[in-house]
């Protein structure tokens, strides 16, 4: 990646993630860990990978893309406000009465949400519908879902994954984020998925593994996607829960938790200082 | 006199509607889980085999794939047996087709007792309470093989979700093809009368218009009301009744609780409270054996609507 993309592409990330403590802090409420975790993969497909544009959200060639880890809408509402479908100002009214930022994307209201999801599992399963109607009316947009470590835990993900194979479902790109915590803990204390890598190629799929953190390897993941036929392809991100801000990162008690007034001020100083080092 | 009357199953309407619609709608698509050939939407596949197709035996996947082609401007329609569309696939059918509002169609066939000798797990008597539940959903329950046709080109022609449901059981064609008209959300006025209501909903409607005949010779004029959709439900034609006639007997292939009894129920409580008798399956379990000896042993018959309107007027003198 040219030093100047990668440089933009910093401060955008660093930006969607300003507007996720943003959020979070003003609901009092939300889920900032696995929100942090994705944000530099969203700021890739928002301003590098996807087609798409923000002044025609339900352009019929767009390509999709479907937070199936619908908790983590903190990171999809900051995206799409710093892509311009909403004022980032807006963000502060996250899941307040009459917003229509609810606490899980809800695609009637919120422009550029392509799909409402929030149960775990769910949305994976609609992105194989997407993909599977632009098979069958030969429009070439492409679809992209990307779900969390813990929701592999839900068979739903397994009967899609079946199915995005046999379709041979060669648009479709999922990426799972594996930050390795769930809300009751570390995954394999839980009830592991693991090991995702061998389950996704044994259920006919191409798997690419990346660390979620480094946009050339987002870059790179995201090409050799393009290149796959005849198959539909996962990109496992192995990222750092709460990434961006010392004291949540790699804290399971950040998954659903919201700073209080003095946290927030220490998160934003750490970002705020994070983008004038790349400013 | 019956003895000239056409039996089809409506789930055989349901697959000849879609095949015969598919030349029309070309955005209609037919999805299954491996069922194909007890749904009859094999007949689709066989004419559309690109528009067709089989998601396996994955409900829960098969509804969340129908919402998002139905994102995508598609009219899917997703099909299975009741149990496992509205049973299995609960959460998905609310979660990602009723809160978007999408355009999905579930047709769900072999509902209710008449699936007969397969038993209690496969005798869904609770699909109609549970998609009661979700807001915007449309409920249609045919008749007969008329009025299933009817329904189908209805629910392409509305935009958001709709469940159908569809039986198993061979059952007379009451409606003639040729004036019938169907309209969602309006029930239709099968016989006039004044001593009281039947209204029926689905494969009880035969029964209900056999009850009525035996009643009449009896010189009790029973008003036979055929309720086709389930949600949103003909208030206006219930509360009529309610105050003609002054007193409801409901019937259904489906539990008491959550179905069209206590939808009349709910409506006539707020709106003209008469007395409402709830002929349905009662909070319990089916079993195997043949449909029609199954439905008769749990009172889903003609002679028990007869039996029980005697027992109502008598309660109301």
């Amino acid at each position: 990646m040219e030093t100047a993309v990668k440089k933009e592409l910093s401060i955008l990330a660093c930006k969607v993630r300003m507007g996720i403590l943003e959020g979070v802090y003003n609901a009092k409420c939300g889920h900032p860990g696995g929100s942090l975790s994705i944000a530099d993969v969203l700021t890739y497909l928002y301003f590098r990978e996807m087609h798409l544009d923000p002044q025609n959200p339900a352009m019929e060639n767009r390509d999709r893309f479907v937070l199936s880890k619908g908790h983590a809408a903190p990171a999809l509402y900051s995206v799409l406000a710093v892509k311009g479908y909403f004022p980032v100002e807006e963000l502060k009214t996250l899941r307040k009465m009459d917003s229509r930022l609810q606490g899980h994307p809800d695609m009637k209201h919120i422009p550029g949400v392509d799909m409402s999801t929030g149960s775990l599992g769910q949305g994976i399963s609609a992105a194989c519908g997407m993909a599977l109607a632009a098979k069958a009316s030969g429009a070439d947009y492409r679809v992209y879902a990307l779900m969390g470590d813990g929701e592999q835990e839900e068979g739903q993900v397994w009967e899609a994954a079946m199915l995005a194979s046999h379709y041979k479902l060669d648009n479709l790109v999922a990426i799972v984020d594996n930050n390795g915590l769930q809300i009751d803990g570390k995954l394999e204390e839980v009830c592991s998925p693991e090991p995702l890598d061998q389950k996704y190629a044994a259920f006919g799929w191409h798997v690419i593994q990346i660390d979620a953190h480094d946009l050339d390897a987002i870059e790179a993941a995201f090409k050799e996607a393009r290149t796959v036929k005849g198959k539909p392809t996962v990109i496992i991100q192995h990222s750092v829960k709460g990434k961006g801000v010392s004291y949540m990162e790699n804290n399971v008690s950040w998954h659903g938790a919201a700073p209080n007034t003095e946290q927030y001020e220490v998160a934003m100083t750490e970002l705020k200082a994070a983008l004038a080092a790349l400013q | 006199m019956m003895a000239e009357v056409i039996k089809k199953a409506t789930r055989e309407s349901y697959g000849e509607a879609l095949a015969e619609l598919g030349e029309k709608y070309k955005n209609l698509v037919v999805l299954d889980a491996d069922l194909a050939a007890a749904t009859k939407t094999g007949i689709f596949k066989k004419k559309f085999p690109e528009r067709f197709f089989d998601c396996g035996i994955a409900e829960a996947n098969m509804m969340g794939v129908a919402a998002g082609m139905a994102t995508a401007g598609m009219i899917p329609f997703a099909s299975s047996f009741a149990m496992f569309a509205a049973g299995r696939a609960f959460e998905i059918v609310r979660n990602s087709i009723g809160y978007p509002h999408l355009n999905v169609k579930i047709g769900a066939t072999h509902a209710g007792l008449s699936v007969g000798e397969d038993g209690a797990t496969h005798q869904c008597c609770e699909d109609i309470a549970l998609m009661r539940t979700i807001p915007g959903m449309v409920i249609i329950n045919p008749a007969d093989d008329v009025e299933a046709k009817a329904a189908v080109e209805a629910a392409i022609n509305y935009q958001g979700p709709v469940y159908m449901r569809f039986g198993r059981l061979a059952v007379p064609v009451i409606n003639d093809k040729d004036t019938y008209r169907f309209e969602i959300g309006k029930g239709i006025e099968l016989v006039s009368g004044n001593d009281l209501t039947i209204i029926a909903t689905g494969l009880m409607v035969g029964e209900a218009l056999s009850a009525a005949e035996t009643l009449k010779s009896e010189g009790i004029h029973a008003r036979v009301i055929n309720i086709h959709t389930i949600k949103p439900l003909d208030q206006e034609i219930i509360l009529k009744a309610a105050k003609e006639t002054g007193l409801l007997i409901t019937v259904e292939e489906h539990s008491v609780i959550g179905g069209l009894g206590s939808a009349v129920a709910e409506t006539v409580c707020e709106g003209y409270p008469v007395p409402v008798y709830r002929i349905g399956v009662q909070d319990q379990f089916g079993k195997s054996g043949p449909a029609l000896e199954v439905l008769k042993a749990y009172g889903l018959s003609a002679e028990n609507i007869v039996e029980t309107t005697k027992k109502a007027l008598a309660n109301r003198k």
